[in-house]
């Protein structure tokens, strides 16, 4: 797939296509003013040598007309190309409802990841060809950048945040994967390889090696171990609110205010309880803050996300 | 060097590079102005970080500027409006040309600035004795220290590059004292004590910013 | 040492009295107030920079000829490039000209004897001595590993080099550079001769204008982001860690807020030169004057409301990336102007082969280049792609070394008579002109394909398949190197044995070229009045 000398990359993903169209599209219209330049500058160099020392040519001051098209026609241009690449933009940032999600946590130098069925991997991706992927990221240390430039797609890892990445393969093959931001030392080697499979050669290989906890129990384990379910009763009895359901609302904050429950609002609600307390609550739950790592935070969140509606999950 | 060699004949205090009196002052009064300017924009990096921080952290902001020492602020407010008057008052002095007036209102301003600088160094040590100083001593347990300790790396960032203000301009001061005993200003040269005034006029104003900034807004939240 | 009186008026009989040879001990330099031996001091010094900054960059293509890091390891390679970035951005690029040309420039340019304050023009050149004495013991003590960004919490806690040094000498470099722009700003206000009305000024005084009121609002902010950065990583103070409640995305903010700026501080005053040269070169008023400095000042506005483009995938909001792609966009028109304004000033010109006219050319073709390539990364659904890979290191390469660093050259040559009275063999000026533009070409070119495939910058080791490209750079900036040495040499040699110049060289207008070369001390003989428009070869034709 790759060539000793390629000069252009691969089209793995279902937007590469846009992307490059976009390229091409600015591409032209660069090669165009560039030529148009150059090839009049080089014609007046040619036509208009000085032909003696004394020679003075006709003095003129300027043309309203025409510095008032030369305006006009590039701000009508680039607003043209603004509107473009904005609208591709807004596609290229917004998954569909059903994507499979994956979780991405970088460290200083490598990138860990993993799948809701619990596989996991290190600087290794495994895709199914066709669908769409939604990556939930994280950092533990410094910045870094979660890059796959065959499906043209790239997000900064922020510490302390969540940010989010999708994309769709449509080319089954292995790709680079890249860390974009300059992390440290071992930069340039913060890089895997993400392959994309047929689907059902990613369900063999899902189920294949060791058996595998998915991200959901080993989440649901640290919610007993941590004793959050003493405090968070699934019936709604308990000192903090029932959990079931709840991913994907929109609550009313004590003191005002509303919050949607999104994977940015529970990681804050872990590490830093008091910042936004549910209406009807008590600051009362301690921080989780230096206890529990990144996956583990992303693995009580996958089971929270599990925990779809009250009657299924209260058996307890 | 030759600068005076030159220009021998000119006017007392004109230099080398300009024309006559007016182009020399308007210029010093542009540059400093210019001047002025940055410095804006550099406490505004400050403002900008310390508004934002408030928006994430209301209630830890709150928190801190409770423990701040509003009658030592508002002590040294005041001290420091009327240390503005004092130099207003030095610097039309200095438009008569009165090298006596000048001293008295530039020793009296010197005072009400130092004033200003020895409150300035009991708040601090009642912070460090208190253990609020992050980075150094910092005694806040809980969940919300760090961003505690945010509020008071901004305190301490925000008054500590005021105060270096301060200490540059008392030195400027002094200076301009030298300066004046030895009687370079005339009423048709005076644009350095002209132009120190608009500096010790922005220092003030920097802190009438700074002060309702850190140690009011914390006591208005205190009546919710 | 001092001139009286008698002397300036023996100078008229004997014009040898200028300010080189007005004392010439190592004192008369150094405590010199005069704006041409300062710049002149800023010319030796930023040139030092230059070759400093320059080695960084042979080392770099040395070390990407191969995939593997052969060379030398990983830290040092990052430190490397980081101290290629701060060296050539801070001590370089910001001073280069407004320090060197526009010092020596603008107050003869618009007819005074000095600058406003020459005391404080001083003082810049020695707070920028001091910050690159600080900058050199961070790289002499073991260097810094940051990349010139410095980005949080890498720098701020993370970092084991010299990140505070070196935060403090870019710190004092940019103290050094606000000084210059007050100074600038203040002499243009108050300094101009009787009759320089403000649309007689030449376009270099304008876009020096421009240049100033950015160094005078932007500099500030980079201070104050890096004292809060020095603070954190020597307190503890949580300004931008995470860990401690901070917010390392808002350091960004502060950080491009000027350092977008400080892109047009390295552009604008390369344009300016431009306007002079393209005026000399084919004999004519700029065309479009009024639009061609208008559109400095609007690059300098603008260039103040774009800073967020740096942070497409940094995960600012996506509102806000909108309103800076769109300004961003905007940013470009006024340099389209500009491109415009100068080829129609070639049309029905009276055009000269000589140095100058090959550097025009040079800058026109590469700054072209940049400025195109800037529509791919302000464009959001393709910065995706694009941000933090070699496309991006092309496309500011050929904004600063071919917009800027061809500025600065094709400057150094076109005024090197006036500054040093002294006359440069012109088919040299022609090879290296043309030596640069294929070098740099061949260097920076094969960067877009290769940011386009996906190959990230600041990346020591890399796959196999960037091979041949990154050979194909390494080899241009060997052509490169050569390019700027060459000149080196023979401005060098033309000091001691070039041929005397004559007081307008190249037959153009200007108050620079009624004076002598080198000027007087004083710049003039008596202050001059000035009388007609900038440029004007001949009577002008209105339409």
């Amino acid at each position: 797939m790759q060539t000793d000398f390629p000069l252009f990359p691969d089209q793995a993903s279902s937007f590469a296509f846009q992307v490059d169209a976009l390229y091409f599209g600015i591409l032209a219209l660069c090669v165009f003013f560039a030529l148009l330049v150059v090839i009049l500058v080089v014609i007046f160099a040619i036509k208009y040598q000085r032909k003696s020392d004394d020679e003075v040519p006709r003095q003129i001051a300027g043309h309203l007309g025409l510095e008032i098209f030369w305006t006009a026609i590039p701000a009508v241009l680039a607003l043209g190309v603004f509107v473009w690449a904005t609208v591709l933009y807004f596609h290229l940032i917004t998954p569909p409802p059903n994507a499979m999600e994956m979780y991405v946590v970088g460290k200083q130098w490598m990138w860990k990841l993993q799948h809701p069925e619990g596989k996991k991997e290190i600087n290794e991706l495994h895709v199914p060809l066709g669908e769409s992927v939604r990556l939930t990221m994280t950092s533990e240390d410094v910045l870094h950048s979660f890059y796959i430039p065959a499906f043209r797609v790239k997000k900064d890892v922020v510490p302390g945040r969540y940010t989010n990445l999708w994309f769709k393969a449509t080319q089954v093959g292995s790709y680079h994967l890249f860390c974009a931001e300059f992390c440290g030392t071992e930069h340039s080697r913060m890089i895997g390889t993400v392959h994309v499979l047929e689907p059902q050669d990613y369900e063999a290989w899902l189920t294949g090696g060791t058996a595998n906890e998915p991200m959901e129990v080993a989440g649901e384990r640290l919610f007993e171990q941590y004793a959050c379910h003493t405090c968070h009763k699934m019936d709604g009895t308990g000192r903090g609110p029932s959990l079931s359901g709840l991913f994907g609302k929109t609550v009313a904050l004590e003191g005002g205010g509303t919050a949607l429950v999104d994977e940015a609002y529970i990681r804050e609600s872990i590490l830093n309880p008091s910042a936004k307390v549910m209406a009807g609550y008590k600051p009362i739950m301690p921080t989780f803050k230096g206890q529990i790592s990144e996956e583990g935070i992303i693995q009580l969140i996958a089971y929270i996300k599990s925990l779809k509606a009250p009657e299924l999950t209260s058996m307890e | 060097m030759a600068d005076h060699a030159l220009h021998h004949d000119h006017p007392h205090g004109l230099a080398h590079q300009f024309e006559d009196m007016p182009q020399q002052k308007e210029s010093a009064v542009i540059g400093m102005w210019s001047f002025l300017i940055t410095e804006i924009l550099f406490f505004g990096g400050f403002f900008a970080t310390y508004l934002i921080y408030r928006s994430y952290y209301p209630e830890a902001f709150f928190e801190g500027s409770s423990h701040l020492d509003i009658p030592l602020g508002a002590f040294n407010t005041m001290v420091l409006i009327i240390s503005s008057l004092t130099m207003a008052m030095a610097v039309h002095k200095s438009h008569e040309g009165n090298k006596k007036g000048i001293m008295v209102y530039l020793i009296l301003t010197g005072i009400l600035g130092l004033t200003f600088l020895v409150v300035k160094y009991f708040e601090y040590s009642a912070k460090i004795e208190y253990g609020l100083v992050p980075g150094l001593v910092w005694h806040p347990q809980g969940e919300n220290s760090p961003q505690l300790a945010l509020f008071y790396s901004l305190y301490f960032g925000m008054t500590g590059m005021h105060a270096l203000h301060m200490i540059i301009g008392i030195g400027l001061l002094i200076w301009l004292f030298i300066k004046t005993a030895q009687g370079t200003y005339t009423a048709e040269y005076n644009a350095p004590v002209e132009i120190f005034g608009l500096y010790w006029h922005f220092v003030d104003i920097v802190w009438i910013f700074l002060f309702p900034l850190l140690y009011l807004l914390g006591t208005q939240a205190g009546g919710h | 040492m001092a001139i009286t009186e008698q002397d300036v008026q023996a100078s008229e009989d004997a014009p040898s009295v200028n300010y080189l040879n007005n004392g010439y001990g190592l004192k008369s330099w150094l405590l010199t107030r005069d704006h041409k031996r300062i710049a002149v001091l800023y010319i030796i010094s930023i040139s030092i920079f230059f070759a400093l900054g320059g080695l960084f960059a042979s080392l770099v293509r040395f070390e990407l000829m191969t995939p593997e890091g052969d060379l030398m390891s990983s830290d040092t390679y990052n430190k490397v490039f980081s101290m290629h970035g701060i060296i050539m951005v801070f001590f370089f690029l910001v001073p280069s000209i407004p320090a060197t040309i526009g010092n020596f420039l603008v107050p003869i340019m618009v007819g005074a004897k000095d600058l406003a304050f020459p005391r404080v023009n001083l003082l810049s050149w020695y707070v920028y001595v001091v910050a690159g004495i600080l900058g050199t013991i961070a790289v002499v003590g073991g260097g810094v590993d940051t990349g010139w960004t410095f980005y949080t919490p890498y720098s701020s806690t993370y970092s084991n080099s010299n990140v505070i040094l070196a935060a403090m000498a870019a710190f004092m470099a940019g103290f050094s550079s606000i000084l210059t722009g007050l100074n600038f700003v203040v002499t243009i206000h108050t300094m101009r001769a009787p009759g320089m009305t403000w649309f007689r000024l030449p376009l270099f005084v304008w876009s020096h204008y421009a240049t100033s009121l950015i160094m005078l609002l932007g500099t500030p902010v980079i201070a104050i982001t890096l004292v809060l950065l020095m603070l954190e990583r020597g307190f503890g103070f949580g300004f931008f860690d995470p860990n401690l409640g901070g917010d390392p995305v808002l350091f960004q903010h502060l950080f491009w807020f000027y350092s977008h700026p400080a892109v047009y501080i390295m552009i604008l005053p390369s344009m300016g030169v431009m306007s002079e040269m393209v005026a000399a070169v084919a004999r004519k008023r700029v065309f479009g004057y009024e639009f061609v400095a208008f559109s400095s000042v609007a690059i300098a506005i603008l260039g103040f409301l774009v800073w967020g483009h740096h942070m497409f995938v940094s995960s600012q909001s996506t509102y806000a990336g909108m309103v800076f792609s769109i300004i961003t966009f905007l940013v470009a028109v006024p340099s389209a102007i500009k491109v415009f304004n100068w080829t129609a000033t070639l049309y029905k010109g009276s055009i000269i082969y000589d140095t100058q006219m090959f550097y025009v050319y040079g800058y026109l073709g590469l700054f072209l280049v940049g400025g195109l390539t800037g529509l791919f990364l302000s464009s959001m659904g393709l910065d995706i792609h694009l941000h933090d890979t070699y496309f991006v290191v092309a496309h500011f390469h050929y904004i600063m070394v071919g917009g800027q660093v061809m500025g600065y050259m094709g400057g150094m040559h076109f005024w090197w008579p006036k500054i040093t009275g002294k006359m440069y063999p012109d088919i040299w000026g022609r090879v290296s002109a043309l030596l640069v533009f294929l070098g740099f070409n061949l260097t920076f070119f094969p960067q877009f394909i290769l940011g386009y495939m996906g190959m990230p910058r600041r990346y020591h080791v890399y796959p196999d398949e960037f091979q041949v490209l990154n050979v194909a750079s390494s080899l241009g900036a060997s052509i490169l190197a050569l390019g700027y040495v060459i000149p080196g040499a023979y401005l060098t040699w033309s000091i001691f044995k070039g041929p005397k110049a004559p007081d307008n060289p190249w037959g153009a207008k200007g108050l620079e070229w009624e004076t002598t070369s080198p000027p007087p001390t004083f710049n003039f003989e008596e202050t001059p009045l000035v009388t007609e428009e900038a440029y004007q070869y001949g009577p002008i034709e209105e339409h």
